[in-house]
Order: structure tokens, then C-alpha cells, then sequence
């Protein structure tokens, strides 16, 4: 059993934690001047990194989302942080 | 290189003579400076695409560029589970495809692929699951493929050391029947593909790994390579988890995740199972191999990962799942466990079409359902790489699917575990 940082709760197990998705997307904008190409790149396309990854996480028992950055082949976790504005 | 034919007749020959006239199966070739097509991985979806590409399209200047062995990716490292109970009609067209062509595949190969086609039970303990699988029974009926949907008792004769004490937490109230889905030996199907790709003249290259995708003015020219540069203006990707990396040389990004997902083997004990079992309850899935182990996995690891290895918390679920259908397999001793890099898409579909510059096509996003689908995935792959254009049975699964909203979502039609 791996042991995530959540920055909120520090060190639980990896199961009380859900990958939501690849950090760094921005939500194009204006949504009526959005093409369905750039739309569906927000939505589905990723970077899928081997190695380093920056990542947004939830930890379900408290309900924060957060950002890790891990290494997707050793497992290894490099930090945790909360998301801008709030508190870690 | 001629192939050597193999028969009953070459067996009792060579036992005679001690085994000493056999051949390698296939060249171990070195790269040329040129071909008509290179196909990056040689699991089985690239050997069955350079067979295809040889046999159905004439195309003899094929390479297949891998960076390890041949099958030693995911296509060794599966569960074996040859099916096509889906629910969509353009899923069904795509795994049927590849359950025909399984179905003559030995002889096709004059390789025996050992396909054992002894059913496959899809079990629910719900009513509601029941009528999830009626659902499912009929969607396959109407795409014409069989499928019916079994009783509890009908399950339970099929299936009799399954758990169905009073206390049973996943008592068997039936499922999906498909009699033709099985399993086949995931080896031979890379090696047969091999070994007549290779007698056709296609070059086999392994050992070696691809570094950069060059293009020119929108198309592809060739790879750059461990052995140098390849030059190719048609380049096939089939290489499962590694594909986002490799997309990425030509500046293409994919709906992809990439994912660990385990499989475990028992020691081998005498026959006990006689069809593939898939619990919705549990997630875990179980058959009997012939060497009399018990193959069995289930649903991905929750950690997006590029490890061949595969965590704890998952071996947990998996084994719990598989002791609560079967309590007596408790007294079994784990022979292996290990895991594949599966490429994870959002509606649990492959995407197979063209992708970035010109002549560049990928095969890919299987997720964990990839060795069913080699035959099918070498035949659609070959066509468009051959022809240009998509085979009607692939063209759905394009990567425009995306963008045009038109998903088709196997994991809410047929409760594919990601």
C-alpha cells in the first residue's frame, strides 16, 4: 500500500485517493467562440507523461482536490500542494 | 525464407529424429534503408497488421520495429480471453471480426493458436444486473452474434464449485452466455502472426526502439531509430501504452491514459473450470489453463502508471473477488503476478485511423481488452495503411470521434471495468 500526501490531511493510503486529471489545462473561453476541435482537447486529449507528471488528485475522504507532481514509472511522489487559493 | 510446414506428420518425423531439424520461425531480420510501410510494436496487433499488409494487400517491404521481444508486452501479459459480448453494433462488428478470424486462425497460420472456444458466463447477483444482462443478450442477438441469457440454475450446473451457500454476499442468479468466446494461447497467436509475416518477406526487427518520427511537409518520411534511419512515407503505430510517447514525436496528443492492470496465475491444479467466468459483482474474471493454472484479473489499478508491475490495494480486490466466488480456490498458492501497460480512453473504445501528418496511422486504446481484438486490429490496421481509407468496420472507432461527440461508450454499454 502506497501512501499519498494529501496537503490537507498529510500521508493516507493511495485507495482514499482519485487521479481527476492532468494538471495545466486552461478552459477555453469564451464557450460560443470555442470549435469543437479546441473543445475537445480541453475535454479528452492528454500529455499521458512518462516520468514526471503534474497532476490534479482528490482525496475523497475530505473532499480537496490538489495537485502532485509523481513519477508515473518509479511511483514515487515529488510533492503535493494545494490548488491556487486554498489553504494547504 | 520458405516456411517449414508444420503437421502431425512433421511432429512424428521429427520426434524420430530427435528434434534436431527444427527451424527458428521466423528471421531475426536487420533493417533496410527503406520500405513501403513500418509498423512500430511487434505484439500481435503489429505482427497481424505486417501479415495482412503481406497477405490481404500484397505489400512485402513491411518492417516491424520492437523495442524488446515479440509479444512481450502486453500481448504476454493478458489473460488470454478470446469474446465478443458487447453491446453497441459497431463494437460487436469490430470483436466479431476478430472472433471469425480467431476461429480459422490456426489454419491460417498453419500455427496452432490452441483457441478453446468453451463459453463464457458474464454472472450478476441482481435483478438489476439481470436485466442489465438481458439488455446486453439481446443487443448481441440483434448484431447477430450468440449470446443468450442463462438461468441461476443453468449457471450453477456450469459453474459448480461457485459460491451459492446461504451466505454467499454474490449469490449467482444467472448472465450472459456467449459459447463462443474462449480463450487462446496468447503466445502462439504473436509467434503464428511472426512466423508468417516472416515467410511472406516481412522484415522483423527486434531490439529496436524508435526515437523520432520524421516528417516532411505535413507527411511522414521515416523513423529514426536504435538501428538508424528507416526511411517509410506509411507508418503504423501498435504499441498500446507506449503510443502517447511515440504520438508525440509527430506533435500528436491522444485521448489516452495510461494505466497498470495485473493478471495472476495459481499453481496448476487438475481440472476444475471449464468456461471463462467475468462477476459483475466482483470485477474478477477467472479461467482454467490448460497446464491446469487458474488465469485471473480484474479491473485496472486506480494509479496512471507506466510500471510493469501493478499495486497492492488491486491484488486485494481481485483475490478477495475471485475467494468470494470460489472459496475453495483459497487453498491455492499464487504462482505469479504481474502487469501491462493498457492505453485507457474515455469511452473505453480503440481508436484506430489516421493521426497527425499524412501516411502516420495508430491502432491503439484497447485498454484492457486487447488480445481478443489482434486479428481484427492487424486486419483494420493493414487495410487503412494499405488502401488509405478506413475498412466500414473501423470507421467509427476514428480519432475524430472526439471532436464530433460521437463516443461509443462500452463502459455504460457493457460494464467494461474502466
Amino acid at each position: 500500500m502506497q501512501l499519498f500526501p494529501c496537503p490537507f490531511c498529510g500521508l493516507r493510503e493511495e485507495t482514499e485517493f482519485h487521479f481527476a486529471a492532468e494538471a495545466g489545462k486552461v478552459r477555453p473561453e469564451p464557450a460560443p467562440g470555442v470549435s469543437d476541435a479546441r473543445w475537445a482537447a480541453y475535454l479528452y486529449l492528454n500529455d499521458a507523461p512518462k516520468g514526471v507528471a503534474r497532476e490534479i488528485w482528490v482525496h475523497r475522504t475530505c473532499g480537496e482536490f490538489f495537485i502532485m507532481e509523481r513519477d508515473t514509472v518509479t511511483r514515487e511522489v515529488i510533492s503535493s500542494s494545494a490548488l491556487p487559493g486554498r489553504a494547504g | 525464407m520458405t516456411m517449414q510446414r508444420y503437421s502431425g506428420l512433421s511432429l512424428v518425423r521429427e520426434g524420430l529424429r530427435g528434434h534436431r531439424g527444427w527451424r527458428p520461425a521466423w528471421r531475426k531480420a536487420t533493417p533496410a534503408a527503406a520500405y513501403d510501410a513500418v509498423i512500430v510494436g511487434g505484439g500481435g496487433h503489429g505482427l497481424a497488421t505486417a501479415y495482412y499488409l503481406a497477405r490481404q494487400h500484397n505489400m512485402r517491404r513491411v518492417a516491424v520495429l520492437e523495442k524488446g521481444w515479440i509479444g512481450g508486452g502486453n500481448t504476454g501479459r493478458n489473460t488470454t480471453v478470446v469474446r465478443s459480448n458487447y453491446f453497441y453494433p459497431e463494437s460487436v462488428a469490430l470483436y466479431d471480426l476478430s472472433l471469425r478470424l480467431f476461429e480459422g486462425l490456426s489454419r491460417e497460420l498453419n500455427f496452432n493458436v490452441m483457441l478453446s472456444q468453451r463459453g463464457m458466463l458474464i454472472a450478476a447477483h441482481t435483478p438489476m444486473q439481470m436485466e442489465i444482462c438481458a439488455r446486453i443478450a439481446n443487443a448481441m442477438q440483434l448484431n447477430g452474434v450468440d449470446g443468450s441469457l442463462l438461468s441461476a440454475k443453468e449457471a450453477r450446473r456450469r459453474l459448480p464449485l461457485l459460491n451459492n451457500t446461504a451466505d454467499a454476499r454474490f449469490a449467482c442468479m444467472g448472465g450472459i452466455w456467449q459459447g463462443r468466446a474462449g480463450v487462446a494461447r496468447h503466445d502462439a497467436v504473436a509467434w503464428g502472426y511472426a512466423r508468417a509475416a516472416s515467410a511472406l518477406g516481412v522484415d522483423i526487427v527486434e531490439g529496436c526502439t524508435v526515437t523520432d518520427l520524421l516528417t516532411e511537409g505535413g507527411a511522414v518520411t521515416g523513423v529514426e531509430t536504435s538501428h538508424g534511419t528507416i526511411r517509410a512515407d506509411r507508418i503504423g503505430l501498435a504499441a498500446a501504452g507506449a503510443t502517447p510517447g511515440l504520438a508525440a514525436l509527430a506533435g500528436v496528443r491522444l485521448p489516452i491514459h495510461a494505466y497498470a492492470l495485473q493478471a495472476f496465475v495459481s499453481e496448476p491444479v487438475k481440472p476444475i473450470l471449464d468456461t471463462v467466468l467475468l462477476y459483475l459483482g466482483t470485477g474478477t474474471y477467472v479461467s482454467q489453463s490448460d497446464k491446469g493454472e487458474l488465469v485471473f484479473g480484474g479491473g485496472l489499478d486506480r494509479v496512471p502508471s507506466y510500471g510493469q508491475r501493478g499495486n497492492l490495494p488491486m491484488q486485494e480486490t481481485v483475490i478477495s473477488g475471485l475467494l468470494e466466488m470460489f472459496p475453495a480456490f483459497a487453498q491455492l498458492k499464487l504462482l505469479r503476478q504481474w502487469a501491462g501497460v493498457v492505453d485507457v480512453v474515455p469511452d473505453s473504445s480503440p481508436v484506430i485511423g489516421p493521426a497527425g501528418p499524412e501516411g502516420l496511422y495508430i491502432n491503439c486504446g484497447w485498454g484492457t481488452g486487447g488480445f481478443k481484438a489482434i486479428p481484427a486490429g492487424g486486419w483494420l490496421l493493414a487495410h487503412l495503411m494499405a488502401t488509405g481509407a478506413h475498412h466500414e468496420i473501423s470507421r467509427p472507432f476514428d480519432l475524430s470521434r472526439f471532436a464530433e461527440g460521437r463516443l461509443i461508450d462500452e463502459a455504460a454499454g457493457s460494464g467494461i471495468a474502466h
